[in-house]
C-alpha cells in the first residue's frame, strides 16, 4: 500500500498521525455548527442546502483522510466515479419522474 | 492464509498488484462499499420521493427536530466520529507494530459502537412508549427503517471488529502485513458506517 | 441427490492430482468447498434443478391457458384441493405459477447458471488463475444462494401458497395479499441478492488482479469481458431492490406505508394503514435492478456464443474491440433505461421522452454485437458441432427478441402492446432461444473440460433440432396474441371475445411447450450417460484459450505450472502454420 512504502519506521509513521487528529476536531466542530444552524430555523431550501453542504464537507474529510481516498489508486477512483453517477441517478430520477407525472 | 484454505496460493492477497497498486482485499472492500452506496442511495431516494410528494412533512405537523431527540442524536454523532478516530488509531498501531495499542484502540472502537446502540435503544423505546411506531405515519416509517438499517450495519461492524480483536489476532503472529490489511479494510467499512450517519443525522433530525 | 454424483465424477481427476499435503474430509472437499470448480458445479447443478422446476410450473400453467377450466388428468388430483379443486386450476394457483415461474427462472435458474456456474468455473481458468480472489467468499455466495432458492420453493407449501403478484411483486396488490408466501418471497430475495453481491465482488477483483503474465485486458477472451461487465451490473443494480425488499417487508410486518397510498380501499373496505406512500416508488426501485438484470441474463450468453463461434469458424472474432466497447457501453446504458417498463404509469412527457431516447440508444450496442457475431461467420471454415448449432441459432433468435423490443421501447406503440403477450414473446425470445440456447452451447462446449469426456454428438443434434422447432412453436404465436390484444397474467383468456378468437394459438403454444419438455430428455440422458464414456483428448475442440492449457478436469490449483500468455485469444488459421489454431499459452511462435 502507499502508506507502507512511504513510512519505513514506526517513529516516521507517528508523524503522520497529526492529520487524523485535526480531522477529528474539525468533524466535532462541524457537527456543532450544523446543529447550531438548525436552531436558526432558516427557510427550508436554505436549511437543506446548508445542512447538506456541511455534511458533504464532513463526509469528504472522513473519506479523504480516514479512508485514505486522497492518496488512493486510480482503479478505486474509477469505481467510485461510476458509483457516484449511478447514485445520483437512483437518488433523483424517481422523484423527477413522479413529480412530473399526472398527479399520481 | 489460514490452515484449511485452498492449497492454491492466491496472488496479491498481501502484496499489491503491480498495475493497480492495491491488494485484493482493499479492492474487494471498496467494491462492497460501492454497493452499499447504492443501497443507502435507494433509501435516501425513497425518503426524497415520499417527502416531496407529501402535503406536509412531518405528516402530522411540527418539526422533525421537535419530534426526534436532537441532543441524543448529536451525542451519537460525536460517538461515531470518535469511534472513527479510534479505528484509525487501531490501524496505525498495527502499522507501527504495536499489537497492544491495537487492542486498546480497537476495544475503544467496539465500546463506542455499543454506546451508539445503547443510545439508539433509548431513543427507540422512548418513541414506542409514547405510542409512536413505524406504522404511525411515514415520518416514523422512514426514521425507524433508515436508522434501523444503519444500526444493523453498526452491529455488523461490531461483529467484524470483535473478531479482529479476538480470534482474528492470531494472524498477527504469522503475517503482520496481512493482518494490518484486514484491519485497514475493516476500518474502511467502519468509516463508511460513520459517513452514512453523517448524512442521516441532518436529513432526518434537523431538516 | 444427483448433484453429489456429478460432483464425484467431475471432481475425480481433481482432488488427487493437486499439490496439497493434507487430504480434506469429504464435506470440506465437496460440500463446503472453496475451490471455484466445485462451487461452479454446485451452482450449475442446483441452477439446472431450479430451471427444471420453473419449467414444470410453466407446463402446468399452460394447461389452464390451453384448456381453461378443464380438470387436468392425473396430475390435477396430485396437487391438492386448494391448488386444483376437482383437478381444475384455482386462479390463485395460476397466479402463483406465473409469479414463481418468472422468479425462479430469472433469479434461481439463468443467472446462477450463467454467472455462478459458467462464470465461476471458466473465468479463473481463462485468465490463468489458481482460483478466485476470495475462495471463502465464493463458498459463502453459494451457501446464501441455496437456502434462498430452497426458501422460494418451500413457500409453495405455506398456507395460501407461494407469492402470486407477478415476479414484479407490485404493491398495493402484493401487500394486500396477506399470504405468508408473499413475505417469504421478500426474505428469499434478500438471500439471493446477498449471494449475488458476494459473487460480483469476487469476479471483479479476480479479473482485474489475477490475470496470468502477458494477459493484458485486450487479450482476454470475450467471455471474460462479458462476465466483467455483468458483475458491475449485479454489484450496483441489486442494492436498490434490496432496499425496496426491506421496505416491503416493513410494510407487511410492521404495517408501514412506504408503498401504500392514502385512502386505499380493498374489496370495498378501507385498508388500515397510515398511507402517504407511493406504489410507483416500488416500481422505480424494482426496475432499477430488473432492467440491468436482463443484461445480466444476456451478456454471459453473448460471451459463450463468442467463444463457440470463434472456435468453430476457425478464425478470429470479427470486431473484437468493437465487441468489448459495445459490452461496456451496453452495461452503462442499462442503468438509464429502466422506466421504459413504466410508460403506462402516468409519466409526464419529459421523463418518458428521456427514457424512450435512452432505450433507443441502448439498442445500438446490441446490434453491433450481433453484427460482429454474424460477420465472424463470413469466410469461416464452419464446423457444425452441437455447440455451434446452438450458438448459430442464437443469432436469429436474439435478433427477433431484440428487434421486437423496439415497439415496446417507443412510448406510442407501447401504449397498445404493454402487458400483452407481445411483451412475453419479446423477452422470452431473448432469454429462451437466446440465452438458454447459449447456455446449452456452453454445456456441450465445456463438458470435456469439466469431465474429460465428450457428450454424444448425435443425441445433441436431436436435442437441438427438437428444441429449436418447439421453442419457436411456443413463442412465435405469442407475438400475434399480443397484437390481437390478449393480456398477460390472465387466468382465462376465453372470457374476452378477442381471446376466444385466437384460443387456437394457446393450444398450439401449450402443446409446443410440452413437446419442448420432451425434447430435453435426450439432453438429460446424454448429460449423465456421457460420464461413462471414454476419456477424450485434452483439447478436443482445438481451442486457443487458456482453460484448455489445464488438464481436463483441472486439479486443485488448476495449472501444473503458471501459464504465460503470448498472443491474442482467437489466433485461428494463421497463414503459414501447420495447425489451424495457435493457443494463447503456447510459447512457440
Amino acid at each position: 500500500m502507499a502508506e507502507t512504502a512511504e513510512h519505513s519506521s514506526p517513529e516516521e509513521f507517528k508523524k503522520h498521525l497529526g492529520k487524523y487528529y485535526v480531522v477529528f476536531v474539525a468533524l466535532l466542530c462541524l457537527t456543532a455548527i450544523t446543529v447550531g444552524v438548525s436552531y436558526l430555523h432558516l427557510p427550508r431550501p436554505q436549511a437543506i442546502a446548508v445542512a447538506l453542504a456541511i455534511a458533504t464537507v464532513k463526509a469528504g474529510m472522513v473519506a479523504g483522510v480516514f479512508m485514505h481516498l486522497i492518496s488512493e489508486k486510480k482503479v478505486i477512483y474509477a469505481v467510485l466515479v461510476l458509483t457516484a453517477a449511478f447514485f445520483l441517478l437512483v437518488l433523483l430520477l424517481p422523484s423527477f419522474t413522479t413529480l412530473e407525472s399526472a398527479g399520481v | 492464509m489460514s490452515a484449511h484454505a485452498a492449497d492454491a496460493v492466491i496472488p496479491h492477497t498481501v502484496e499489491p498488484h503491480p498495475v493497480t497498486g492495491i491488494p485484493n482485499g482493499k479492492f474487494g472492500i471498496w467494491l462492497f462499499l460501492a454497493s452499499e452506496v447504492m443501497l443507502f442511495g435507494a433509501l435516501f431516494s425513497s425518503y426524497v420521493l415520499i417527502r416531496t410528494q407529501a402535503p406536509h412533512w412531518p405528516p402530522e405537523g411540527g418539526l422533525s427536530s421537535e419530534i426526534l431527540n436532537v441532543p441524543l442524536a448529536t451525542v451519537n454523532t460525536a460517538v461515531l466520529i470518535t469511534s472513527s478516530i479510534t479505528m484509525v488509531l487501531a490501524w496505525a498501531s498495527c502499522k507501527m507494530g504495536r499489537i497492544d495499542r491495537f487492542r486498546f484502540w480497537m476495544g475503544a472502537t467496539v465500546a463506542l459502537a455499543f454506546v451508539f446502540l445503547v443510545i439508539k435503544y433509548f431513543e427507540y423505546t422512548h418513541k414506542f412508549h409514547d405510542g409512536h411506531f413505524p406504522s404511525t405515519n411515514n415520518f416514523y416509517a422512514v426514521y425507524f427503517t433508515l436508522t434501523g438499517l444503519h444500526g444493523l450495519h453498526v452491529i455488523g461492524g461490531i461483529v467484524v471488529n470483535t473478531f479482529l480483536l479476538t480470534a482474528g489476532t492470531r494472524l498477527w503472529k504469522t503475517d503482520r502485513d496481512h493482518f494490518t490489511n484486514r484491519v485497514e479494510n475493516a476500518g474502511l467499512y467502519w468509516h463508511f458506517v460513520d459517513l452514512v450517519w453523517i448524512f442521516l443525522f441532518p436529513s432526518l433530525y434537523l431538516l | 441427490m444427483s448433484a453429489s454424483k456429478t460432483h464425484g465424477h467431475a471432481a475425480h481427476g481433481g482432488h488427487d492430482a493437486g499439490h496439497g499435503h493434507h487430504e480434506l474430509p469429504f464435506w470440506r472437499k465437496y460440500v463446503f468447498s472453496v475451490d471455484h470448480k466445485i462451487i461452479g458445479l454446485q451452482y450449475a447443478v442446483t441452477a439446472l434443478v431450479f430451471l427444471f422446476f420453473g419449467f414444470t410450473l410453466m407446463m402446468l400453467l399452460r394447461w389452464q391457458l390451453a384448456y381453461p377450466g378443464q380438470p387436468l388428468p392425473v396430475i390435477g388430483k396430485l396437487l391438492g384441493e386448494s391448488a386444483m379443486p376437482g383437478g381444475v386450476m384455482a386462479p390463485e394457483f395460476y397466479n402463483q405459477l406465473g409469479a414463481m415461474h418468472g422468479t425462479i427462472m430469472v433469479f434461481m435458474g439463468i443467472v446462477p447458471l450463467a454467472v455462478g456456474g459458467f462464470g465461476n468455473y471458466v473465468v479463473p481458468l481463462q485468465i490463468g488463475a489458481p482460483d478466485m480472489a476470495f475462495p471463502r467468499i465464493n463458498m459463502a455466495s453459494y451457501w446464501a444462494f441455496l437456502p434462498g432458492g430452497i426458501l422460494m420453493i418451500a413457500s409453495f407449501f405455506l398456507p395460501g401458497g407461494a407469492a402470486q403478484s407477478g415476479w414484479t411483486n407490485y404493491p398495493p396488490l402484493s401487500e394486500v395479499t396477506q399470504t405468508p408466501g408473499q413475505t417469504v418471497w421478500l426474505f428469499a430475495m434478500v438471500l439471493l441478492i446477498t449471494s449475488s453481491l458476494l459473487g460480483s465482488i469476487n469476479f471483479i477483483v479476480t479479473i482485474v488482479q489475477l490475470r496470468a503474465k502477458g494477459l493484458t485486458f485486450f487479450r482476454l477472451p470475450f467471455f471474460v469481458h462479458a462476465q466483467f461487465v455483468t458483475s458491475f451490473l449485479l454489484l450496483l443494480a441489486f442494492p436498490p431492490l434490496e432496499a425496496a425488499a426491506v421496505m416491503q417487508i416493513m410494510d407487511r410486518l410492521a404495517n408501514t406505508s412506504f408503498f401504500l397510498p392514502a385512502g386505499l380501499v380493498v374489496s370495498g373496505e378501507q385498508w388500515h394503514a397510515a398511507g402517504g406512500g407511493s406504489p410507483l416508488l416500488w416500481q422505480h426501485l424494482f426496475w432499477f435492478l430488473a432492467h440491468p438484470e436482463v443484461y445480466v441474463l444476456i451478456l454471459p450468453a453473448m460471451g459463450i456464443v463468442a467463444e463457440v463461434i470463434a472456435n468453430n469458424t476457425r478464425k478470429p472474432l470479427w470486431g473484437y474491440r468493437l465487441l468489448v466497447y459495445s459490452a461496456i457501453f451496453l452495461g452503462f446504458m442499462s442503468f438509464v433505461v429502466w422506466a421504459h417498463h413504466m410508460f403506462m404509469t402516468g409519466m409526464g412527457t419529459t421523463m418518458s421522452t428521456f427514457f424512450q431516447t435512452t432505450t433507443m440508444i441502448i439498442s445500438i450496442p446490441s446490434v453491433v454485437i450481433l453484427t460482429c457475431f454474424i460477420m465472424s461467420l463470413y469466410g469461416g471454415a464452419i464446423r457444425y458441432t452441437v455447440p455451434m448449432l446452438f450458438a448459430t441459432a442464437f443469432l436469429p433468435m436474439f435478433a427477433i427478441g431484440g428487434l421486437t423490443g423496439l415497439p415496446l421501447g417507443l412510448t406510442a406503440s407501447d401504449i397498445y402492446l404493454h402487458d400483452t403477450f407481445y411483451v412475453i414473446a419479446h423477452f422470452h425470445y431473448v432469454v429462451a432461444p437466446g440465452t438458454i440456447f447459449a447456455l446449452f452451447a456452453g454445456i456441450y462446449y465445456w463438458y470435456p473440460k469439466v469431465t474429460g469426456k465428450q457428450m454424444n454428438q448425435a443425441l445433441g443434434k436431436v436435442h437441438f433440432w427438437l428444441s429449436f422447432i418447439f421453442i419457436n412453436g411456443v413463442f412465435m404465436p405469442m407475438f400475434f396474441q399480443g397484437m390481437a390484444g390478449l393480456s398477460r397474467r390472465l387466468y382465462d383468456p376465453t372470457i374476452y371475445a378477442h381471446g376466444r378468437a385466437i384460443q387456437g394459438l394457446n393450444v398450439l403454444i401449450s402443446w409446443s411447450a410440452w413437446g419442448l419438455a420432451l425434447a430435453q430428455l435426450p439432453f438429460i440422458w446424454n448429460f449423465f450417460a456421457s460420464l461413462r464414456h471414454v476419456k477424450v483428448a485434452e483439447n478436443p475442440w482445438q481451442s486457443t484459450t487458456l482453460e484448455w492449457a489445464a488438464p481436463s478436469p483441472p486439479p486443485h490449483g488448476n495449472f501444473v505450472t503458471p501459464p504465460v500468455v503470448y498472443r491474442d485469444p482467437y489466433q485461428y488459421s494463421e497463414p503459414g502454420r501447420s495447425t489451424d489454431f495457435h493457443p494463447q499459452f503456447a510459447r512457440e511462435a
